[in-house]
C-alpha cells in the first residue's frame, strides 16, 4: 500500500433518468485508494453502482465532478497518443466469458488483438506469436489453444482467454468485474488460484468486483463495501471481516449462507430490499433496513468513524458496531 | 430480524415419502446423436423435508425437476423411470399420468419454483389475475373470491399493500418480490411437492435470506417437501436435510447434509468441498478439481468422474459404480468410498 498506484477522490456520476428530476445518482462521492500489486476487493448488492464505478476507472464513464488519478495522472485530460499509452494500463476481464469472446475469433486473434491498435507493442509478427504463446502458457492454456476458437473451450478456459487478453497489454491494474461467478464451484477455485499466481509473478493490481464474500475474503488485501453509490465502510479484509462497524457489512456477512453450520451465530435477516437510487433515503442511505437506525441516521448522513483499533478501517455509521464480532451481531 | 429456525433432520427423514422417484432417465436427441441427460436418478423426498439435488452446470438437476413437472422440450424425452407423488388421492405416476391428471396434479400436488421470476410470470397480465387464477381453475372460485385469496397469499409471503400491488405487473415488482409471487402462486393450491429449481440464485444474498427463510416456514406450514435445486454448498448445508450429488448425469452420492458433508464419501463431493473458500486466508492456493466435466456426447465406459478423479484405477475405466451404502442413510457410487479421506 505504501506505492499508490490508483487514487480516486470524491467520485460522482448521475446518469439522468426520463421522468426524473434529480436523476439517478449511481457514484455519490467514491473515496479509494490501489496500491501497486495490491488487491482491493469491492463488494455490493446489485445496483449499488459497482459497475459504473468499473466502468468509469475503464474510462467508459466520464465522472460529473471528483477526481480519478493513475500514477499522478488524471486520465480523463489526456488525449490522442498520450491517451491511448494510458488505457494500456487498466484492462478488464469480465464476468460471462460466453458472452465476451467473438466466437468468430480464434484464441490466438483475441488476443492479439489489442495489439491492433496498440501498434507499437510486439510490432512484428514473429514476436506477438511469440507473446500470445507466453501468454497462453502462463494461464495454464498451453500454447496449441492458439487456433482453437471459443467454443472449444469450457468456460473456465474461456474465462482464461479473457484473463491472458487482459494481459496482453501489460497493464497495471486489471479490473475484474465478477470473473468467477458464472463459473462452476470446481473451476472458480482454479481460476482464483491463476489469478493470484498471476499476481505474485506480474505485480498486478486488482480491483475486484464481486458479490460472493468468500471469494473476496480470498483474493483481497482490503475490501471496500457498496451501497447506493457510496463506500460505507472500508479496510484490510481481515480486520473489516472479523468485526465489521457497518450493520450493513455485518448483516451483508451474515445473510451469506456458510458452509459450516458451526460458524454461523444469530442471523441477521434484514427487512425489505435496497431503496431505488432514483429516490435514495435521507441522511444515512441504509437506515430503512438498518435495525440501529434513530432519528439522526434519517437527518444526517453519518461522517467516517474510524475503527480504534486500526486506524485504516472506517465505516460510515452513526451507530457502528465497536467491538461487536460479526457473528454474535445481533439486534 | 429472526433467528434460524432449529429444525432437527432426524425427525423428518423418517417422515411419510411424498414424491419416490426411482430410475429416471432421460434422453436428448441432438445432431449429432441421442444424449443421456439423467441418467437412472433415484430418491424420494419426504414430507416436511428439504431435499437439495446438488450439483455444477449440465449435470442434469434441472432436467430432472422438469421432467417431473412434465415441462421437458420436445427434444427431450424419459425413456425410464418412475415418480409416485403419493397425493390427497391416492399415488400417481408423474412420468406416466395423461394431460388431464397431470393438470389436475399441477399446483394442487406438486408445484415448481422458477429461477428467474421475470420470465416465469406474464408480463401482460396483472398479478392479482395471475395469483388467483389456481383458484379459479382448481376450485371454480369466481373472480372477486379468487382476487381475495391472492390478496391473503401476497400478505403471507411478505409482500406489502397487496390490495393495491394486487393490479401491479410483474415488471413493477423487484427481483425479491418477484420471487415471492412465484412462491406465492406455486403454495396457493397447498401442495404436496414442491420443487424450486435455484429460487435464488438471481438475488442478492440479503434478499436471499429472506427467500429462503420464507421458503422454510411455508414447508413446516404446509407440511410439504421440498426439492431444492441448487449448485450453492452453502445453501445446501443450511437448508436441507438430505442431499444428492450429481455429477453427468448420475446421483454420485446422497445422503443427510450433516453426514455427507463431514463425511463425503465419493471424490467429487470431497472436491467441490474444498473447492468452497471458507474462511480461506488471502493468497492460500485453494483446492480446486482438475479438468471440466465430462461433454454428455462422450461420456467414458466405467465412472463419469475417473477423468479427474485422484482415485481411478483400472475397475473405474471398465466397470460404471452404482450407489451402495456407506453408512446409516449414506450411499455413495464410488469403487473406493474409503479412500476418500486420503484424497
Amino acid at each position: 500500500m505504501s506505492d499508490q498506484l490508483l487514487r480516486v477522490r470524491d467520485l460522482r456520476k448521475t446518469f439522468r433518468v426520463p421522468g426524473s428530476k434529480t436523476g439517478l445518482t449511481a457514484l455519490d462521492g467514491i473515496t479509494l485508494d490501489v496500491g501497486r500489486g495490491e488487491t482491493l476487493g469491492l463488494v455490493g448488492e446489485s445496483g449499488c453502482g459497482k459497475s459504473t464505478l468499473a466502468r468509469t476507472l475503464m474510462m467508459l464513464e466520464r465522472p460529473d465532478s471528483g477526481s480519478v488519478t493513475f500514477d499522478g495522472i488524471d486520465p480523463f485530460s489526456l488525449r490522442g497518443k498520450d491517451l491511448l499509452k494510458f488505457r494500456r494500463r487498466v484492462q478488464m476481464v469480465f464476468q460471462d466469458p460466453y458472452a465476451s469472446l467473438n466466437s468468430r475469433m480464434s484464441a490466438g486473434d483475441l488476443i492479439s488483438e489489442p495489439w491492433r491498435t496498440h501498434k507499437t507493442l510486439y510490432a512484428n509478427r514473429s514476436g506477438r506469436e511469440t507473446r500470445v504463446r507466453e501468454l497462453l502458457d502462463l494461464v495454464g492454456l498451453g500454447a496449441k489453444a492458439a487456433d482453437k476458437y471459443p467454443q472449444e473451450f469450457s468456460g473456465g478456459q474461456r474465462q482464461r482467454i479473457g484473463i491472458a487478453r487482459a494481459l496482453a497489454l501489460n497493464p497495471d491494474v486489471v479490473i475484474c468485474d465478477e470473473p468467477v461467478s458464472a463459473l462452476d464451484l470446481s473451476v472458480q477455485a482454479q481460476v482464483l488460484n491463476l489469478l493470484n499466481d498471476l499476481q505474485k509473478e506480474l505485480g498486478i493490481a486488482y480491483v475486484f468486483i464481486s458479490h460472493d464474500l468468500s471469494v473476496v475474503r480470498h483474493v483481497a488485501d482490503r475490501v471496500a463495501v457498496m451501497y447506493l453509490g457510496r463506500i460505507i465502510e472500508s479496510g484490510p479484509t481481515e480486520a473489516v471481516f472479523q468485526s465489521p462497524s457497518h450493520p450493513y457489512t455485518a448483516a451483508l456477512m451474515s445473510a451469506a449462507p456458510k458452509l459450516d453450520a458451526a460458524h454461523r451465530g444469530e442471523r441477521i435477516l434484514l427487512t425489505g430490499e435496497v431503496p431505488s437510487p432514483l429516490n435514495p433515503p435521507s441522511g444515512c442511505r441504509f437506515r430503512t433496513r438498518c435495525w440501529k437506525a434513530t432519528d439522526i441516521c434519517a437527518a444526517e448522513r453519518p461522517p467516517l468513524a474510524v475503527d480504534p483499533h486500526s486506524s485504516t478501517h472506517g465505516a460510515e455509521c452513526h451507530h457502528p458496531l465497536v467491538g461487536e464480532p460479526a457473528l454474535s451481531a445481533s439486534a | 430480524m429472526t433467528a434460524v429456525a432449529e429444525h432437527s433432520s432426524a425427525d423428518v427423514v423418517d417422515a411419510d415419502p411424498a414424491l419416490q422417484v426411482e430410475g429416471l432417465t432421460v434422453d436428448i436427441r441432438t445432431i449429432s446423436g441421442t444424449v443421456r441427460a439423467v441418467n437412472e436418478v433415484t430418491f424420494e423426498a419426504r414430507r416436511g423435508e428439504t431435499l437439495a439435488l446438488l450439483g455444477e452446470s449440465g449435470c442434469g438437476k434441472s432436467m430432472t425437476a422438469t421432467a417431473l413437472v412434465g415441462l421437458l422440450e420436445p427434444v427431450a424425452e424419459v425413456t425410464a423411470g418412475s415418480a409416485k407423488l403419493t397425493g390427497r388421492d391416492g399415488v400417481a405416476d408423474l412420468l406416466s399420468v395423461d394431460r388431464k391428471a397431470r393438470r389436475r396434479l399441477a399446483g394442487t400436488e406438486l408445484a415448481i419454483v422458477f429461477q428467474d421470476a421475470l420470465t416465469a410470470l406474464n408480463p401482460l397480465y396483472t398479478v392479482g389475475t395471475q395469483l388467483a387464477e389456481p383458484f379459479q381453475i382448481h376450485h371454480g372460485m369466481k373472480s372477486k373470491d379468487a382476487k381475495a385469496k391472492a390478496v391473503e397469499l401476497m400478505a403471507r409471503v411478505g409482500i406489502p399493500q397487496p390490495e393495491t400491488r394486487l393490479n401491479s405487473y410483474p415488471h413493477q415488482f423487484s427481483g425479491g418480490m418477484r420471487q415471492r409471487l412465484l412462491i406465492a402462486m406455486a403454495v396457493a393450491l397447498n401442495p404436496r411437492v414442491l420443487i424450486a429449481d435455484e429460487p435464488t440464485t438471481a438475488l442478492d444474498v440479503t434478499v436471499q435470506a429472506q427467500i429462503m427463510e420464507l421458503l422454510r416456514s411455508l414447508r413446516s406450514e404446509y407440511d410439504m417437501a421440498v426439492v431444492l435445486i441448487t449448485h450453492d454448498l452453502a445453501l445446501v448445508a443450511e437448508e436441507a436435510d438430505r442431499v444428492a450429488v450429481m455429477y453427468a448425469g448420475n446421483i454420485v452420492e446422497t445422503g443427510l447434509v450433516s453426514e455427507v458433508f463431514a463425511n463425503p464419501r465419493h471424490p467429487y463431493t470431497k472436491g467441490l468441498l474444498d473447492s468452497v473458500p471458507v474462511n480461506a486466508v488471502r493468497g492460500e492456493e485453494l483446492k480446486s478439481i482438475g479438468g471440466a466435466p465430462p461433454d454428455l456426447h462422450s461420456i467414458p465406459q466405467g465412472c463419469a468422474y475417473q477423468a479427474r478423479c485422484p482415485l481411478a484405477q483400472d475397475v473405474c475405466r471398465t466397470t460404471r459404480p452404482t450407489l451402495n451404502p456407506v453408512g446409516s442413510r449414506h450411499q455413495s457410487a464410488c469403487h473406493f468410498p474409503q479412500e476418500v479421506v486420503n484424497v
